[in-house]
């Protein structure tokens, strides 16, 4: 398996050889920053060409087709397109808030994106508590939310900003108790050792039904809390027309539509991370030369293979569902998946206690 | 008890309508597409026949119509749309006879109830198939349906199923 | 009949009766005469004219005044009552709104074309025009330069009047629509799911609605004052505008009523091939309410699978008729072309195609717990809530009003297809959207039925030149997908009507939705606008 920190580790050290440590570092940080930027706007734009792909074959359509052979290169216009665009300056808004709030989104993405172990030894951020600073950024985006439907001073802005608020802090449970869940079968909640941690087994197999119902759980909150359909309610178009980005317009407007698909990506991200083994391989014991033919696939392609799926699977949920209205929305949430979601811990705990997982 | 085992049902029975539906979708996913690719498919797209797109006057083959310039389609024109100019002339004979001037048209304002070929006696007009009419500007959507120097087709000959149907109205 | 010309003449001697033979009885009422007669009209046990087909404003000539025509679904017996408001400069007549809640937005109507002051009603305000619109357009005395184009914004005024009598004296009293503190939230005209143009103002409180307030005619277009001024073929070419879903029925309403006026045959064939085209476009209109219906509850995919399914009926239209949307088919006399070769071929494809898709349709979305908690048991609508709002078609049968006009008053050669009309209990958003399921296979039924047995012969009676009525008062009406839509000709002997009105079914329908969506959430009115499946052209004519 090729480990990705023999190349950082070169460049530390090479920059380290001529210059003072400080420079070093400071030379590192904006080096990862313009990487994590370029790498963050590629997988927007990739993301974005790949639902109205995937969007287009559930739909009987074709999807786009005009820009470059099949439509490849429809989003790089698109981007060019919304860059060019004008933000058009709104009378009566705070306009403080009002401009602060999708940066605000976009770093909360950007902050939870950097956490995501890519391949073996390819990430950016990783220390004991990864998992919790992981789903802690990713929250930072509700108060971007919020803001922007208080400072738009629209009444479809503010509707859809209170609907967000309360779902995604109803989510945020299920969320991080269905991690919960895995970490108390790993132990850690270190990133790069919960890939580690599945060198044996992915811990969905490993943590067989409380695993699974978790895992179950985390994609419908997952899903839910990256306001995408079914659960895209603060911005449902037939109701809130477009809910609480409805006066935003150029890249003021692109930054919430490109956190959005990242944070899609995110959460399927962290779902190959956590139950899916991550970078890792799969392996099945006792099977020790397809174990071994596995590991000459590269880690970065397991991640990304097992990320992909994912993705598909959460565009496969908005495509078919209606979109589900408030009350059942937080029903779901506190009348369903939380009483699952702690029964299911406790399920975990025990097995754990008892050695009864694989 | 009871509302127990309501509750683990309908859990289930509700996971089952979610599958389903995916299940149904999954199905589309691998499907034929129906997208039609127009402008490439533009030799082989189908138009019916009967498809009203615009006005056209029937021409033969040496230039003559059949409009006699009676007027009945203006009148009948619920919007407006026809404006048939008519010019006296004298003829060889030394009668005088009311010919067509101009056969003036607007695609624009045209409803497309077909009341104009309805009610023409002479079958003079008809409507095409042709359906690429979109234009920049509201005057190229005035047409003049008589070709320059065409006349009335003289007497004896009146079969309109000869006429030649290949070049419709050309837009000004 | 003639225990309803006994019971108004013993309440009102004074009354002028006009019977004709295989006509309700026509009834001439002053309006003071009318407004004793209302109560015993809706209550008397041998009246109990539960529902107002229609309010027709009309301008007499000297006076102004509305034909009523109301019917009985006790007793299966209609009248129509005439009544002239005394003065023509403050025209005066007794609300209805009281005990029909439709004549609410039927007499606004007629206030709004015609002027007349309804003593009583809640809610003078104009229904489609501007507020700043001056004077009375359907008026045989209007000037239509007294309103060039208006380039500014409308003002919404937030207040209205009621016109009440005190001792034989008119006051004006002033009522708030919203108060100062509401939230309101403009659901349109400009929104994607109004179906169009339309405009709600709905007063919110959190997510609840507490108020709905329909301001329609964004798209007026004046249809009926054309018509004064077109001759009747030229009328036809209106109808394909109003509800554009159900072209070829408005269109057979109106041909069917020009036919009944002339007394013209119309050729087995042009019947058969009517009820055919009639029977395929509520399929295409029903599939496109399911469309729209999945999109307004977020489902984008079902969107795409039923207008998929409904392009395949809009070729075999354009193959007949010319046309996919407005197709010009039906003329006075029979249809206006032979059907075309591939017809019953494409047809019985389409027939054979459509049930197994449905069963698509039921997994993807009608059988998803989503959907059905989200429609099960929103915006109920009880039978005599349906009756009173007028409220016909899918929409009232799914309130289990049977009110089919194709079996009760059947027309063409309704009589002689089997079908069954669809009736649900509840009343609510599910059931309308059940109903209308299901009458797409009864529709596949009667297509299948006739498709075998068209008959040889004409496509089209000949007819005479020029057309001209007799004089009197015509009506009929059809079932179109949305419900009875007719057609009502007062015809004074000329090649022009005198006045037209086509009673539209989408009015009754978007006058229900602040019944129906009052303390629900703002997605229930969003589903109950899209069950009720209105068409705004149809609602502003």
């Amino acid at each position: 398996m090729f480990d990705f920190s023999v190349v950082t580790t070169w460049i530390d050290e090479g920059l380290r050889s001529i210059m003072p440590a400080a420079g070093a570092i400071a030379i590192e940080c904006v080096l990862i920053g313009v990487l994590l930027l370029a790498v963050y706007a590629v997988f927007a734009l990739v993301l974005i060409l790949a639902e109205r792909k995937v969007c287009a074959a559930f739909q009987c359509r074709l999807g786009p087709n005009r820009v470059g052979p099949w439509g490849s290169i429809q989003t790089v216009a698109d981007m060019v397109k919304i860059i060019t665009k004008e933000i058009i300056s709104i009378r009566h808004v705070d306009s403080f808030l009002h401009n602060l709030a999708p940066f605000l989104v976009i770093i909360a993405s950007l902050l939870a994106f950097s956490c995501i172990p890519f391949a073996k030894g390819l990430h950016i951020l990783d220390f004991n508590v990864g998992i919790l600073f992981m789903i802690a950024a990713s929250s930072i985006g509700i108060v971007g939310i919020l803001l922007a439907g208080w400072s738009s001073n629209n009444k479809f802005s503010l509707i859809g900003a209170m609907r967000s608020g309360a779902q995604m802090i109803s989510y945020e449970l299920s969320i991080g108790l269905s991690i919960m869940t895995i970490v108390v079968l790993s132990g850690t909640m270190q990133i790069s050792e919960l890939a580690e941690g599945q060198n044996e087994l992915w811990f969905i197999f490993k943590g067989h039904i409380p695993a699974c119902i978790a895992f179950v759980v985390y994609l419908i909150a997952g899903t839910a809390e990256t306001n995408r359909g079914p659960f895209d309610l603060p911005e449902a178009e037939s109701e809130l027309t477009a809910g609480y980005h409805t006066e935003y317009s150029g890249m003021h407007f692109g930054f919430y539509y490109v956190a959005e698909f990242v944070n899609m990506f995110i959460v399927a991200a962290i779902a190959t991370t956590v139950f899916l083994g991550g970078w890792m391989p799969l392996h099945i014991p006792g099977l020790d030369s397809f174990n071994h033919a596995m590991n000459y696939i590269p880690s970065l392609f397991w991640f990304l293979g097992k990320s992909i799926v994912m993705v598909f699977v959460i565009m496969w949920f908005k495509w078919t569902f209606p979109r589900l209205r408030i009350d059942q929305l937080i029903r779901l949430e506190w009348k369903y998946l939380l009483p699952l979601n702690l029964v299911n811990l406790i399920l975990m705990v025990l097995i754990v206690a008892l050695g009864w997982h694989f | 008890m009871n509302s127990l085992v309501k509750y683990f049902s309908d859990f289930f029975s509700a996971l089952k309508s979610l599958l389903t539906g995916m299940k149904t979708t999954l199905k589309v996913f691998f499907r034929k597409k129906t997208t039609e690719r127009y402008p490439e498919n533009r030799e082989n797209l189908y138009i019916a026949e009967q498809f009203r797109g615009r006005l056209e006057m029937i021409h033969t083959q040496d230039n003559h119509h059949y409009c006699v310039a009676c007027g009945i389609c203006q009148m009948n024109c619920p919007n407006g749309t026809i404006q048939v100019e008519s010019q006296t002339l004298t003829n060889a004979e030394g009668k005088t006879e009311k010919v067509l001037a101009a056969y003036r048209y607007d695609l624009g304002k045209c409803l497309f109830c077909e009341l104009c070929v309805r009610t023409c006696p002479h079958q003079a007009i008809r409507f095409t198939n042709c359906f690429e009419n979109a234009v920049f500007t509201r005057q190229k959507l005035q047409f003049v349906l008589n070709r320059p120097g065409a006349s009335l087709q003289p007497k004896p000959a009146k079969a309109p199923a000869s006429a030649d149907n290949t070049n419709p109205a050309k837009p000004e | 009949m003639n225990t309803i010309q006994s019971i108004i003449q013993e309440l009102c001697p004074q009354a002028v009766f006009v019977q004709t033979e295989n006509e309700p009885l026509q009834v001439s009422l002053s309006a003071a005469q009318l407004a004793k007669l209302i109560e015993p009209l809706r209550h008397n046990a041998a009246l109990q004219f539960d529902y107002l087909e229609d309010l027709v404003g009309m301008d007499f000539g000297e006076r102004l005044g509305v034909i009523y025509r109301l019917y009985s679904t006790v007793h299966k017996h209609r009248i129509l009552i005439e009544c002239q408001a005394e003065s023509r400069q403050e025209p005066e007549l007794p609300t209805l709104s009281h005990i029909w809640a439709i004549a609410n937005f039927y007499e606004r109507e007629v206030f709004d074309f015609f002027g007349i002051h309804f003593i009583g009603h809640p809610d003078m305000r104009r229904l489609f025009l501007r507020s700043d619109h001056i004077g009375y357009p359907l008026r045989k005395d209007y000037d239509p330069e007294s309103n060039p184009l208006k380039l500014e914004d409308e003002f919404l005024p937030d207040d209205t009047s009621v016109y009440v009598e005190h001792d034989g004296k008119l006051q004006v009293e002033g009522h708030t629509v919203f108060e100062k503190d509401e939230y309101v939230v403009n659901i349109g005209p400009q929104h994607p799911a109004t179906h169009g143009v339309l405009h709600f103002q709905v007063s919110l409180q959190g997510e609840i609605v507490k108020k709905v307030d329909v301001h329609c005619g964004y798209i007026h277009r004046g249809i009926e004052k054309m018509c004064e001024s077109m001759t009747y073929p030229q009328t036809l070419a209106m109808t394909d505008r109003l509800d554009y879903l159900s072209a070829h029925q408005n269109r057979h309403a109106l041909c069917a009523c020009i036919e009944d006026a002339i007394g013209l045959e119309v050729p087995r064939r042009a019947q058969y091939i009517r009820v055919l085209m009639d029977e395929l476009s509520r399929i295409q209109s029903h599939l496109l309410f399911y469309a729209t219906f999945c999109m307004d509850l977020g489902a984008l995919t079902p969107f795409f699978y039923g207008f998929r399914d409904r392009e395949k009926i809009l070729n075999i239209f354009e193959d007949t008729t010319g046309g996919r949307l407005i197709q010009n088919y039906n003329v006075i006399g029979g249809v206006a072309r032979d059907l075309h070769p591939d017809f019953i071929k494409k047809t019985r494809e389409f027939v054979n195609y459509l049930p197994n898709v449905l069963k698509e349709y039921h997994d993807v979305f009608t059988n998803n717990v989503i959907f059905r908690q989200r429609a099960k048991g929103i915006g109920l609508l009880s039978k005599e809530q349906a009756l009173s709002f007028g409220v016909t078609g899918p929409s009232a049968r799914a309130s289990n009003l049977s009110c089919d006009v194709r079996k009760h008053n059947p027309y063409s050669i309704y009589d002689e297809v089997m079908f069954k009309e669809i009736l649900y209990p509840n009343g609510d958003c599910l059931d309308r959207y059940m109903v209308r399921m299901d009458e797409i296979l009864q529709s596949l039924s009667i297509i299948e039925q006739l498709l075998d047995k068209i008959p040889q012969g004409d496509f089209c009676a000949k007819t005479k030149p020029v057309i001209k009525l007799p004089e009197g008062r015509f009506f009929k009406s059809v079932e179109t997908a949305r419900g009875e839509f007719g057609v009502f000709i007062e015809s004074h002997g000329d090649k022009y009507p005198y006045r037209l009105k086509f009673h539209s079914p989408c009015l009754p329908l978007v006058s229900v939705v602040d019944t129906l969506a009052s303390g629900n959430k703002i997605a229930d009115l969003i589903t109950i606008g899209a069950s009720l499946d209105y068409v705004v052209p149809d609602i502003d004519r």
